[in-house]
């Protein structure tokens, strides 16, 4: 059995600022471990810019972006065990992995959960039809064009207009395949609004809403689609159906965080974030277990992942120095027209302020946020659009956290 | 001329409408002033970043990822993606090489480090 201070699981965007940040914080002996062959995870194949505006000021690539935060876990002689895949994290710490040299435990004072979130398949759809080639999560097509240079296709249906379908439209269309139509099932795009300009608009390619695919044609490859209109139900109404010929499928059906290692090791979980239950910490129930980055809650951008790892480093960092800091805490809920709100319980007095990060359930005009404990304000704010796509948050001051009884609750009102 | 677009700046995407001439432009349906400038400028003289990819010959089925270090006008997206895709480079390449030079005034360059 090897014995680490921290040991990270996952080397992508939420790994690489927690592993730095829990270095920063005075803990040296800091591990990564990832399944692929080099860190950076899922930003390797977003090859689009417009990462990095907020958290470092500039507008960058996926893989520019990942390259300043691996320089910054080189420059620390971080240790990062490459293509070796973690089968189990115990509840006490005890991290079981695999790569070519066999087995490996890793006995960690802290650990950090960072393994990101997979893709939605067709299997998870129900689509009915044949099972030809041609049908691709977005983001399998995105890696087998930006990383491998194969192009997946040359007709395209796309199925779903979250921001990776988006950029998928235009990553085929500047690689000179023709998108027929980008098909979403709700009555409203789950995509940032600029990349509903800059990826459909600019290649005139028309967003069905409230429209899906009813159903896949085709033998050995990919034929067309059927796509229909769907009712308040999100059933089909028979009489839209038509036929699209395409030779490709691309679906951008939505993200689940990619937790099989947290359930095993018995930590709460979310039922709606799919991610584990954490303080403002980034810790989970399980003493000494962190979590952080889309593992947690899917994200729409990676400078808040990069945030809220370094917040669970710092919080790894601190619990590998001082011990365990689980004391009172104060339960966090979201109301009404609010999905979700993260963390689900923060420490009766944290000390520092606390952010609350939060979706709304449907796209929403002008509205007052406001987290309030009993009938007190604890922080509120003026949106003039929300929407299920764009993280909002709200920011508690630390001298609001006085005498405190309850719940913390977030609502929403529109004004 | 009226032109209808989604301003993009913040989350809020005003529908903005562009009416008038060249050097006459006017903007309406926006909420504050940098709505305005992007209407102006995306009728007047639209430009965009590209990012694409470059095949890396003297390395087994690997590509590096390219962009163009300033935007270039909307209406040369196809021509600058058809001399990106005739381009070949050899490893080894790091981020900000210069990959094509002169390309609408500026140049295409590395966004991936390829050892």
């Amino acid at each position: 059995m090897l014995n680490h201070d921290i040991v990270i699981v996952g080397g992508g965007p939420a790994g690489m600022a927690a592993a730095v940040a829990a270095y920063d914080n005075g803990v040296k002996d800091v591990v990564i471990l990832d399944r692929d062959d080099d860190l950076g995870g899922i930003l390797r194949q977003c090859i689009h810019n417009g990462f990095g505006l907020h958290k470092l000021g500039e507008e960058l690539t996926g893989p520019e972006y990942a390259a300043v935060y691996k320089a910054k876990v080189e420059e620390r002689g971080i240790t990062v065990y490459k293509n070796t895949m973690v089968l189990d994290v115990s509840k006490d710490r005890v991290v079981t992995a695999t790569n070519r040299d066999g087995i490996m435990q890793i006995q960690a004072k802290a650990v950090v959960l960072a393994m990101g979130c997979r893709e939605r398949s067709r299997g998870a759809l129900n689509t009915p039809g044949t099972r030809p080639a041609g049908v691709y999560s977005a983001g399998t097509a995105q890696k087998l064009i930006n990383c491998e240079g194969y192009m997946v296709g040359k007709k395209v249906v796309i199925l779903g207009s979250g921001d990776i379908g988006l950029i998928m439209a235009r990553r085929m269309s500047l690689e000179g395949a023709k998108v027929e139509a980008v098909c979403e099932i709700m009555p409203y795009s789950g995509g940032l609004t600029r990349n509903i300009v800059q990826c459909l608009e600019d290649f005139d390619i028309p967003l069905y809403l409230s429209t899906t695919v009813a159903q896949i044609h085709g033998q050995k490859r990919l034929e067309g689609v059927t796509i229909a209109q769907v009712d308040e139900n999100r059933n089909v109404i028979e009489e839209t159906k038509r036929f699209i010929e395409c030779d490709t499928l691309l679906l951008s059906v939505g993200l689940i965080p990619e937790n099989e290692l947290t359930v095993q090791a018995g930590i709460s979980m979310d039922r709606i974030t799919s991610g584990a239950m954490v303080d403002e910490n980034c810790e989970t129930d399980a003493e000494g277990i962190f979590a952080c980055g889309n593992v947690l809650h899917v994200h729409d951008l990676v400078d808040y992942v990069s945030d809220e790892a370094e917040r669970a480093g710092k919080g790894a960092a601190n619990y590998v120095k001082n011990g365990s800091n689980k004391t009172e805490y104060i339960p966090v809920k979201a109301v009404g027209g609010v999905r979700y709100v993260m963390p689900q319980h923060i420490h009766a007095q944290p000390g520092e302020e606390v952010s609350l990060f939060m979706r709304v359930g449907q796209p929403y005009g002008k509205v007052r946020l406001t987290a309030k404990c009993g009938d007190k304000v604890m922080a509120q704010a003026v949106k003039l659009k929300v929407a299920p796509g764009e993280m909002e948050k709200l920011v508690i001051k630390t001298d609001k956290f006085a005498d405190l009884t309850g719940e913390i609750t977030v609502t929403l009102e529109e004004m | 001329m009226e032109r209808k677009l989604t301003c993009i700046i913040c989350p809020r995407g005003c529908q903005l409408t562009v009416s008038g001439e060249a050097d006459n432009l006017t903007v309406t349906g926006h909420a504050c002033p940098r709505g305005q400038v992007y209407g102006i400028n995306e009728v007047s003289n639209p430009v965009r970043t590209i990012t694409s990819i470059v095949r890396v010959a003297n390395r087994e089925d690997t590509m590096v990822s390219v962009k163009t270090a300033q935007p270039v006008p909307k209406g040369a997206i196809f021509e600058v993606m058809s001399l990106i895709r005739n381009t070949t480079v050899n490893a080894p390449v790091k981020i900000g090489d210069v990959i094509i030079d002169s390309v609408y005034g500026t140049q295409v360059i590395a966004t991936k480090n390829i050892d």
